[in-house]
């Protein structure tokens, strides 16, 4: 087979359990591999980091005909991007509220010890109906403002929306963007009401902070705050549940570091960092340049799509030694589970805070736990990838 | 030959950010020897960025920033002591109570010192202050709690900026003095001082520019109350800092034999100090502030630095090699970088700013408050300084490394339409300004005098 299917082959569902040996064959061909269909895969972490500081690489779907509203600041590019972006940080992280995200550790530990009760001994569990998707659920509905009752209805909307961003080369895309579109309107609508509702009855979320922001100047417009809401809500659950589910489907493949984290959970936040490289869960980033770029020797045409393969740039032997062994100890670990660059996740100090708190709650029931299927059934979704299910017997 | 290099006795002269740096990096390097770490404060490393942000905000006390460290490096710490002299054939360094130490590899990391207001009597007064150290914040940050009717600051540079800064903020009014055209021109070129005098200004700073001190005057009782200027004109003012750059501390290596000088103590790529003759020494190095160290990437200059990346990475280096053989030495060539935080900007520095003869806004733009300022020379990218916008730097110090062409290629979706217009770079010759620079090129360019090596005092 030739590299030039490579990004067919790491989108089908068969290869989801384990993508790992097409990424080294990706990183083997390139470091910029370019697809029949005249876009472009990258899997090298140096190549990889250098288009994520790019400034003439876009993140802008409109650039290539594939929307024509506005979309929300993870999909623009400055200064549009950095102005929402910053006008989304100030209710949730500093300069402006520095000690939010710090102040949800109470909280978590809470949702996380009232999911545990079903950690009962001799039981089965799914680690991500159980906890690993209720937990950050829970989380970013208290913290953006949303009833936790009404997560069926946002649920449909938000499955509909990442199977619409999901990256399927060989699949003709109209009918999902019709679907993704038609749940982007009616979970915007859905959550400009919840705000609309608070306006001039603040209270303490996220929801409530923008809605009645004093300053004309910080304001967002009715569509802008539409967007930026459906966007924290769908990021703010869909990869924390693939980051802690993966968590635990890596510890209890390694049962050595699960007695060592077990011993030692002062290594818990490292862990997190070394899963975040070892098993992260975003793997892949769509761009296009706005310019011709040079990248390694191949120049990647203006208006191309990219697909920066971080999941593959994390394993990439030239940046880390022994890429594939899963060490909690790792040093100098600077991965690309977040991203890098201005788009770098916007959720990043509260996904640690609740992989961590996640993790450390389960540690104690982990020791006998063994799992019952591996590989788990993972979710189509390739580019945001993790399990389905993940059933544990404890 | 390894072996022997791993045991031994390592004396380190500095107890600072490179010193403590460097005895962590020989013990992670499996140094097994005795490790001594001489230091003429009395206080274990701490930290001086915030000296100038955080302590004169009163948002940390001035004794609160100990460095922490990444390990125990297994040290003798002799605190208190001032290094004196050094004996390179006999291997000692002689220390100011008489006694002295032996060893087998040196490292000197001993940075640099406030440059005193030059009138001995006049610095003298109640109310004049320096600040390089942690009593020099302590006293300042008390002056500056206890509400004075007016700060004087004399000197534009990065320190005397945010002094200046930190003044504002607790609404004190201030005043700076800058003999250069506008603040922080030598570091940063025409442009973005222009940006810096703006910002000051709009923040309520008292700012003249193209003046200098000629008086501090005293109340007759040894208390500071005011400056005369050079235009004739008086400032009233119970607070004085001078913020006039720094001194290399190379006094006691005088009749060392080594190559120190007022911008530092040459050494080479691998941190190995030279001696007076250019011949290379192979037990004594440099690391920090101290050294003066050639670049490839601009035009081999020695390049004299006060940064607190260039020490971490210097010492690590000059560490590593103090105790591997010749082939496995790694030569220094991290990109100089630093930051700084005034008036509500974060400014960050990749390169060399004044290694330019043009520059060009890549992104963003003066009247946002955001950009990102590129520099050239002869046609390659050099330097670049955001402007509350710092991740954007991982991108230049590409560009710089690369040597790539300037000014930068188009299509960044925030470029200004200035961009592609270079205009002059306009670094003035440090001897104009008030504040020593802190970045200088210290070799010789035909096309360029930038810097004068004088002697001091």
């Amino acid at each position: 087979m030739t590299a030039d299917t490579l990004l067919a082959r790491i989108t089908d569902y068969a290869n989801r359990p384990d993508p790992w040996a097409l990424y080294a064959k990706l990183r083997e061909a390139g470091p910029v591999v370019r697809q029949a269909d005249g876009s472009y895969v990258v899997g090298t972490y140096h190549e990889i980091a250098a288009l994520l500081h790019d400034p003439r690489m876009s993140v802008d779907p409109r650039i290539r005909g594939k929307a024509t509203h506005k979309p929300p600041f993870l999909r623009l590019d400055d200064p549009e991007h950095h102005r929402l972006r910053t006008l989304a940080m100030r209710p949730f992280g500093p300069p402006h509220s520095p000690g939010r995200v710090d102040a949800m550790r109470g909280e978590i530990a809470r949702i996380t010890e009232e999911l545990m009760e079903v950690f009962q001994p001799g039981r089965q569990v799914d680690v991500v109906d159980d906890f690993a998707y209720p937990l950050p659920v829970t989380v970013i509905c208290r913290l953006l403002g949303v009833p936790r009752e009404d997560e069926p209805l946002f649920r449909e909307w938000s499955d509909a929306l990442v199977a619409s961003a999901d990256v399927r080369p060989e699949e003709d895309s109209t009918e999902r963007d019709r679907a993704g579109d038609q749940a982007r309107i009616e979970m915007g609508r859905y959550l400009v009401d919840l705000a609309e509702q608070r306006r001039g009855h603040p209270s303490d979320d996220m929801l409530s902070a923008f809605v009645n922001e004093p300053d004309p100047a910080l304001r967002l417009t009715a569509e802008e705050l539409a967007e930026t809401a459906v966007l924290l809500l769908i990021a703010g659950h869909e990869t924390t549940v693939n980051l802690i589910t993966n968590g635990v489907l890596t510890l209890l493949r390694h049962p050595e570091h699960l007695d060592q984290l077990r011993r030692d959970p002062d290594l818990l936040p490292r862990a997190v960092e070394e899963l975040l490289r070892y098993e992260p869960p975003v793997h892949m980033r769509e761009r296009i340049p706005l310019a011709d770029i040079d990248v390694a020797g191949t120049t990647i045409p203006q208006g191309a799509s990219v697909v920066l393969v971080l999941a593959s740039g994390n394993r990439d032997p030239k940046r880390f030694q022994e890429p594939d062994r899963f060490d909690p100890t790792r040093p100098d670990n600077e991965h690309l589970g977040f991203g890098s660059g201005i788009h770098l996740c916007y959720g990043a100090p509260l996904a640690r805070i609740e992989a961590q708190a996640a993790l450390g709650a389960l540690l104690p029931h982990l020791g006998t736990a063994r799992l019952v299927q591996d590989p788990p059934p993972y979710r189509q979704n390739a580019m945001l990838r993790g399990p389905r299910h993940l059933p544990i017997q404890l | 030959m390894t072996g022997d290099l791993r045991d031994g006795r390592i004396v380190i002269v500095g107890a600072s950010l490179a010193g403590l740096r460097a005895a962590e990096t020989l013990r992670d390097e499996g140094f097994t020897g005795s490790l001594t770490v001489v230091g003429d404060e009395p206080c274990p490393p701490y930290d001086r960025p915030p000296l100038s942000k955080q302590v004169l905000l009163g948002q940390a006390a001035a004794d609160t920033t100990g460095l922490p460290m990444r390990r125990d490096p297994d040290a003798d710490w002799l605190l208190g002591v001032r290094a004196t002299g050094l004996d390179p054939l006999g291997k000692r360094v002689m220390l100011a109570d008489g006694e002295s130490l032996s060893y087998d590899r040196l490292l000197i990391a001993t940075g640099t010192r406030a440059r005193p207001w030059p009138n001995p009597e006049e610095a003298a007064l109640d109310g004049v202050f320096t600040l390089r150290t942690r009593d020099d914040a302590a006293g300042l940050a008390e002056r500056l709690a206890a509400g004075p009717q007016r700060v004087l600051v004399v000197g534009g540079g990065f320190t005397g900026s945010e002094i200046a800064s930190a003044c504002r903020e607790r609404g004190l009014d201030v005043t700076v003095t800058e003999r250069g055209p506008a603040p922080l021109v030598g570091a940063l070129g025409g442009t973005l001082s222009k940006l810096a005098a703006v910002m000051q200004r709009n923040h309520g700073v008292d700012l003249r520019c193209g003046v200098t001190i000629t008086a501090l005057r005293g109340d007759g009782n040894g208390r500071f109350i005011g400056a005369e200027l050079s235009d004739g004109s008086r400032i009233d003012a119970d607070v004085c800092v001078a913020a006039l750059g720094a001194i290399r501390n190379v006094e006691w290596l005088a009749d060392s034999g080594l190559a120190a000088g007022p911008r530092g103590i040459a050494c080479d790529a691998g941190c190995r100090a030279f001696n007076m003759y250019g011949i290379v020494t192979d037990d004594v190095f440099v690391a920090g502030d101290v050294s003066r160290f050639p670049h490839p990437l601009f035009g081999y200059q020695m390049l004299s630095l006060e940064h607190w990346g260039n020490a971490v990475a210097q010492a690590e280096v000059a560490a590593h090699n103090m105790v591997n053989p010749g082939p496995l030495r790694r030569p220094h060539l991290a990109l100089p970088t630093f930051w700084s935080t005034q008036f509500g900007l974060n400014i960050k520095s990749v390169g060399v700013p004044t290694f330019s003869d043009h520059v060009v806004i890549a992104q963003g733009s003066l009247e946002a408050r955001r950009l990102t300022m590129v520099y050239g020379y002869q046609g390659r990218v050099t330097a670049a300084v955001t402007v509350n916008m710092a991740k954007s730097l991982d991108y230049y110090t590409h560009l710089i490394e690369t040597a790539a062409s300037f000014p930068p290629p188009p299509g960044a979706a925030d470029r200004a339409i200035a961009a592609d217009i270079p205009i002059p770079s306009d670094v003035p010759d440090p001897k104009q300004l008030s504040h020593g620079p802190t970045v200088a090129l210290t070799g010789y360019l035909p096309d360029r005098r930038l810097t004068v090596v004088q002697p001091t005092g």
